[in-house]
């Protein structure tokens, strides 16, 4: 019994030794790289949360899990959409589980939290998920915190030209009241005002409240139409009790307001949905062929009988994307990650990343220049409502091609012109 | 049954079992505790047995010997949850008041601390220093308790739960819709803490060497409290109002008071959170908190102040660690499953499997115990 013991612990010393001194050299080709993964699982984004870790496993599994013979072994956690809740995970990945790359978080406060966060986490690269805040990139950038995922002021480049094309001249702006809904109301109303149109009046209603007649009661008669930024179900009962109220304007939406919901509307002013338009950075109907490709394998990969969606959601896309882009970064510097991964960061920041959307590179605060498609609501042949490509612009700057010196960030009197 | 006379059952079952020296069974499972007379008439300084030094020593020994991961996220995070839900066992175990609003309370401390200290928001804060910063904090949290208790002991029970609940929940949307003082959605962020002898108190080791005095100075306090004539009276209102009342004890102010002195326990609480998360923001004073608190304090169990921090130390592990034991979409189950084992097995939480566990295995020493303290 006791010389089994000893040569028990005998191999195990030997065996630690051995691994001691081959260690440095595995260090870079054969240990797997890890990379931390935090979406939301809990909370109001959770379906979205599970689908945004479904783009990142799809863009794992298209480099067979190996990248530059390193193995990539990702580590997940959960948030519920709550900063401190996104922060606590994030440590723990990145303190407990050591990861040298962090892929996440989904939501915008989360996003901002996890940047300053990464401040004091310099061994570690942070790549965003899914938020969209403008503020984390803008207002003291971390220099280990990137984004190639364009955020909710360029989603809606485009869309005030389109407007202004179908002769909407004054537009009144309906959106919930907090940081996204500033960003989309100032990237569409940066070009819609510069060329000329009027936003005369603004409504901004709590998030979740359920009630629009004491908003619809204030729309001006002289406008020509409103833009619409809430969330899918939500948008749904404005557009009811906008017809309940006997109200006919036509209606522009933010990126996430014309949903299936909307699309599957059964009201009276059904009809009239016809040719509304909204933007966003991903269109169901778009033709390119690397968006065939990644939707056909989106399909294969998570049928809807195993809880995949119809389509890739807008955070299966963003996740597929920051998750590509830490991965070929990774492949660039042949897995190279030493010297505190500055030429890992250098590899990212000089990148030009190739998205199924089109192409994405970075701006000097690690921000990305991408892709906003401006999509029209059409009538297909069985009657069914979808949404056709109308435009699309490249490269969309986050500045939305102002000067540092003009660009303030949107808030709720920001930008105006009534 | 009328309420009338199932209070009375409840008294003189209450009353026969305090004859007895037992712990008093009270609402939804809550188990009342007895607070041990002192041994000498005077004294009112709890005794310091070989187990509490065990205790402590553990508790100081415990960063050396593990990561400043576990130090920080699990050892310091445990106490500051552990004491705001500290502050709702002093009030559900001593003064038989549950409170949903605790971390209400805590929430107002850590929003008037980023509002008069540091914040991101340069517009909204103050910029006082730490030493002003502070004590205004706990003192507007400690009114704002004390006007939630005035509001709510002039209920009983469940209309208690539901006027504190009430009241936390217009908070919570009084901070995401409000943009001048609470930054809304966003809330305060970078809420640094200070710098002082040279030492940046949020590393892991200051923060939690600052976390476990302010635990053990609140668990003194409320072991010391619950033996003053304030305390003891307090016990009385709890077990019968009406009695303490004709006995010439005014029921409402000692509530009020009882909500005070838990209201400076969250404060304390409330800004070593913002401190641990660096910002405020209204996820940390929403529903979901508020009754995280409570689950913390009844996992534990509220028969004695330990308790608050043993549910908050399981809390903090199930949260951290879950997700690493079972597949990533059921990892709530196992949150959610261990919650509801715990309380179905043992309605005192975790105090009460131990109280179990050692009348079990030693049943003459715990009778002993008893007789000693009825002594």
């Amino acid at each position: 019994m006791k010389s089994t013991k000893r040569i028990w612990v005998r191999s195990i010393l030997g065996a630690a030794a051995a691994t001691a001194l081959l260690g440095s050299a595995w260090a870079q080709s054969g240990q797997p790289v890890k990379i931390g993964l935090l979406a939301t699982l809990e909370g109001p984004f959770a379906a979205g949360g599970a689908d945004g870790m479904r783009g990142a496993e799809l863009a794992v599994k298209e480099r067979g899990g190996v990248v530059a013979g390193r193995k990539i072994e990702v580590i997940k956690a959960s948030s519920d959409a709550k900063p401190d809740v996104a922060v606590n995970a994030t440590r723990k990945l990145v303190e407990q589980d050591k990861v040298d790359i962090m892929v996440g978080p989904l939501s915008g406060g989360e996003g901002i939290a996890v940047k300053d966060y990464s401040k004091t986490q310099p061994q570690v690269t942070f790549i965003n998920g899914g938020s969209g805040a403008q503020a984390t990139t803008l207002v003291n950038p971390s220099p280990n915190f990137f984004r190639f995922n364009t955020e909710g002021g360029q989603w809606m480049v485009g869309l005030g030209k389109a407007a202004l094309a179908k002769g909407y001249k004054r537009t009144m702006v309906i959106a919930e009241d907090y940081a996204f809904p500033y960003s989309q109301v100032q990237g569409f109303m940066a070009e819609y005002c510069r060329l000329g149109g009027k936003v005369p009046a603004k409504a901004w209603v709590p998030l979740g409240g359920k009630d629009y007649s004491s908003v619809i009661a204030t729309i001006p008669k002289d406008v020509d139409a409103l833009l619409v930024v809430l969330g899918g179900a939500d948008a749904v009962n404005f557009l009811t009790q906008y017809e309940n109220s006997g109200g006919d304007k036509p209606m522009l939406g933010g990126s996430i307001t014309v949903s299936q919901d909307v699309l599957n509307y059964k009201g009276k002013r059904r009809d009239s949905l016809v040719g509304t338009l909204s933007a966003g950075p991903l269109a169901d109907a778009y033709e390119g062929a690397e968006w065939k490709a990644f939707v056909a394998d989106y399909r294969k990969t998570y049928p809807v009988s195993a809880g995949g969606f119809p389509s890739p959601s807008l955070f299966a896309f963003v996740y597929y994307v920051n998750m590509k882009a830490a991965l070929d970064g990774l492949a660039a510097v042949n897995g190279d990650l030493s010297g505190n991964q500055a030429k890992y960061r250098e590899a990212l920041q000089k990148m030009t990343l190739k998205t199924p959307n089109g192409d994405v590179k970075l701006d000097s605060n690690r921000q990305a220049i991408g892709t906003t498609f401006v999509t029209e609501v059409v009538k297909d042949a069985q009657g069914n409502l979808f949404n056709k490509v109308h435009s699309k612009v490249d490269g969309v700057e986050q500045k939305l091609g102002m000067s540092d010196a003009d660009f303030k960030i949107g808030s709720r009197d920001v930008p105006a012109c009534p | 049954m009328a309420a009338s006379q199932w209070r009375k059952a409840m008294n003189s079952s209450a009353a026969a079992a305090v004859a007895r020296g037992h712990a008093v069974p009270l609402v939804a499972g809550v188990v009342a505790p007895v607070a041990e007379t002192p041994s000498s008439p005077g004294t009112h300084w709890p005794k310091i047995a070989p187990r509490h030094l065990i205790v402590v020593f553990a508790a100081i020994a415990f960063p050396f010997v593990t990561s400043p991961f576990i130090t920080f996220q699990v050892g310091a995070q445990s106490l500051v949850l552990g004491m705001i839900a500290l502050s709702l066992s002093f009030l559900a175990g001593y003064g038989g008041m549950v409170s949903l609003a605790q971390m209400t309370v805590a929430g107002i401390a850590g929003y008037a601390m980023a509002v008069f200290g540091h914040s991101s928001s340069a517009e909204i804060s103050l910029g006082w220093p730490w030493w002003l910063a502070v004590p205004i904090a706990i003192v507007i949290a400690m009114l704002a308790s004390a006007l939630i208790g005035w509001l709510s002991v002039r209920t009983e029970g469940i209309y208690t739960i539901m006027i504190t609940l009430a009241i936390g929940v217009a908070f919570y949307y009084l901070v995401l819709q409000n943009y001048s003082v609470f930054n809304g959605f966003q809330g305060l962020r970078e809420l640094k803490a200070p710098t002082v002898f040279g030492i940046q108190w949020r590393d892991p080791l200051p923060f939690y060497a600052l976390t476990l005095v302010c635990a053990l100075a609140s668990y003194w306090l409320v072991s010391h409290v619950v033996r003053t004539p304030f305390g003891i009276a307090l016990q009385g209102i709890r077990d019968n109002p009406r009695r303490m009342g004709a006995l010439g004890f005014s029921v409402v102010s000692h509530r009020v008071a009882a909500y005070a002195l838990s209201g400076l326990i969250a404060a304390v609480g409330g800004i070593l959170l913002a401190w641990y998360n660096a910002l405020m923001s209204p996820g940390s004073v929403g529903t979901g908190w508020l009754i995280n608190i409570l689950v913390i304090a009844v996992l534990g169990g509220v028969r004695h102040p330990l308790g608050a921090f043993l549910g908050a130390i399981v809390f903090v592990l199930l949260q951290t660690f879950a997700i690493d034991v079972i597949d990533r979409e059921r990892f709530n189950l196992v949150i959610g499953g261990m919650f509801l084992a715990i309380v179905l097995f043992s309605p005192d939480g975790l105090l009460g499997l131990w109280a179990k566990w050692r009348s079990r295995f030693s049943p003459m020493q715990a009778n002993t115990s008893n007789q000693r303290r009825q002594a």
